[in-house]
């Protein structure tokens, strides 16, 4: 059994995501990796170096820039009989190619796995987490995207794997990509973080995301938001942490003015630690809550800003 | 311009879903079921993209059990013209419905079908993009903006960390993000004349597919429970638990 994982990177490397496929992966047999895009020999250099990974096929060509569906999933069927599981982590790009290439190949995609049982026998999560489901699939090859929070990445260094060009294939030429609009942040990115801070309905406006801001660079933390405050224009989507937003699991998971939704719970209750800063003593968030402190955020904010730096 | 919109019946967004004791899946009987979110969302798009002179023709698609009518019947109050249902028993994953909805797309000839980004009840996020291999067309995922300018579509993309526009050749698909709109409630003459829009019945074997599951749900555990913490009664001893007690910071 040989597993073919497609991996993301950028300027840092490999992402995290695609790490945590890596590992996912290495538990169902031998793994080789693709990596796709223009001028990518260094980022297939750090591929190759991930540890558990046998070979890494290099697609080098602006065709695929910015890992568009149409193209990528023309290469990734071209590769696939050489496989008997095709996987990526559960991201943007896992979501919007893997099932195209699922279809290609007369395959019911297995989304988001959060456990490997065997071969064919993957736990998912369905209705927002709110039930795990063990399901076997009966499909030759099996098309799968990864929750990263469940799997523990593999390491950025430590392999020595073997690298070969990816074979040339006709390419659809019916899509074209325009522009990306990257939030521009210094904090790590929502889904790799090791501290998240999100805000909810309670922060009353965009302008009191302020008041987290120093608490997250004090903490390296990311800022994220429940659906509420994303509804509601405080934040852009990309900040959203729930069903229908990220899926996060860092180590720390600090909930200012967020009642507990169970679509915001299904995004985070993954967390090694949660606490919950709510001036409702019955928000739900609070079950869930390892820690919590029942205070007006307008007054916990300010003074655990001052906590923390007087440390 | 035709648009097609495929809306999925799912029990409503805000009920409290229960694992049956026994196992075998989520409690579903007597439980309120509406129209996928994201689904209104698609038909929103669609009803005003008619509004503007874009679309001239919208067809709501829905499979399933015979009550799926019922959702077909919301998407023409919001202001679809007509329906296809497709019946039937067997439990429809999301590659049956995109080979289903491929042969309908063939034989209706749109030039847009715009679905939701994913079903709230199993969380694929698939059918959008393997009816788009099935076509062959160019996809538009997670959209939060449209813009259709000839035979051309725009469209402007959720990903991660921001935004990506991208644009496509028609005939196109497009699944859709929460931003894209906010639907609208259907008004009570809309929901009136909505009963005399016509809904076409359709079967699988109609149309030529096996729908026949590939996954097989073996069991549904509930997830694991998280125990309520304690509560802390300053900022001060909470940031003292998290350094000296949980040790995260």
């Amino acid at each position: 059994m040989t597993s073919l994982v497609l991996l993301e990177h950028d300027a840092n490397g490999i992402k995290q995501p695609s790490r945590s496929a890596v590992a996912a992966a290495t538990k169902l047999g031998e793994v080789h990796v693709l990596i796709a895009g223009s001028n990518i020999a260094e980022a297939a250099a750090k591929a190759a170096k991930l540890p558990g990974v046998a070979k890494v096929i290099v697609a080098d060509a602006p065709e695929y820039d910015h890992v568009m569906a149409e193209p990528i999933s023309a290469l990734i069927v071209a590769l696939a009989p050489n496989y008997t599981h095709l996987l990526a982590a559960t991201t943007a790009v896992g979501k919007n190619v893997m099932p195209r290439v699922a279809a290609f190949l007369d395959a019911q995609p297995i989304s988001d796995i959060a456990e490997v049982v065997d071969a064919d026998t993957f736990v998912r999560p369905i209705y927002a987490g709110n039930g795990m489901a063990t399901v076997k699939s009966s499909d030759k090859v099996k098309v799968i995207t990864v929750r990263a929070a469940s799997f523990d990445p593999v390491p950025a260094e430590g392999g020595s794997a073997a690298t070969e060009p990816a074979p040339a294939v006709d390419l659809p030429k019916n899509s074209k990509f325009i522009s990306a609009e990257l939030s521009k942040s210094e904090r790590p990115e929502l889904t790799a973080a090791r501290v998240v801070i999100s805000g909810g309905r309670g922060m009353q406006n965009g302008d009191n995301f302020k008041l987290i801001e120093p608490i997250a660079d004090k903490l390296g933390a990311a800022v994220g938001a429940s659906r509420a405050a994303v509804d509601a224009g405080f934040v852009p989507n990309d900040y959203q942490v729930g069903q229908t937003g990220k899926i996060v699991a860092p180590e720390l998971y600090v909930a200012v003015g967020i009642s507990g939704a169970i679509q915001h719970l299904a995004g985070m209750k993954d967390s090694k630690v949660i606490v919950a800063i709510n001036k409702d003593e019955e928000a739900p968030i609070f079950q869930v809550a390892d820690y919590g402190l029942v205070q007006d955020l307008f007054t916990a904010l300010p003074e655990l800003d001052k906590e923390l730096g007087s440390s | 311009m035709k648009i097609l919109v495929p809306v999925k019946r799912v029990v409503d967004y805000n009920v409290k879903v229960r694992v049956k004791s026994d196992g075998s899946g989520i409690e579903t009987a007597g439980v309120k079921m509406s129209m996928n979110p994201f689904d209104e969302i698609a038909v929103e798009e669609a009803v005003r993209l008619k509004e503007k002179g874009v679309a001239t023709e919208i067809v709501a698609v829905s499979m399933g059990v015979t009550q799926c009518s019922e959702t077909i019947r919301t998407a023409l109050a919001m202001g679809a013209d007509r329906g296809i249902l497709v019946e039937s028993d067997v439990e429809l994953q999301p590659l049956a419905v995109a080979k289903l909805l491929k042969v309908i797309a063939d034989k209706e000839q749109p030039k847009l079908i715009i679905l939701g980004k994913q079903a709230i009840d199993d969380d694929m996020s698939a059918t959008g993009q393997m009816l788009a291999a099935f076509l062959g067309w160019p996809q538009g995922t997670f959209a939060s903006k449209v813009l259709i300018e000839g035979d051309k579509i725009t469209v402007t993309r959720e990903v991660d960390g921001g935004l990506e526009t991208v644009e496509l050749s028609l005939p196109a698909i497009v699944t859709t993000d929460l931003r894209l709109n906010e639907p609208r409630y259907a008004s009570l003459p809309n929901i009136m004349k909505a009963r005399k829009k016509p809904i076409e019945n359709l079967k699988p074997a109609d149309l030529g597919v096996d729908p026949a599951p590939r996954l097989t749900v073996l069991k549904v555990n509930e997830p694991p429970k998280r125990q309520a913490g304690k509560k802390v009664a300053s900022v001060a001893e909470l940031v003292d638990k998290l350094r000296n007690e949980a040790k995260v910071i």
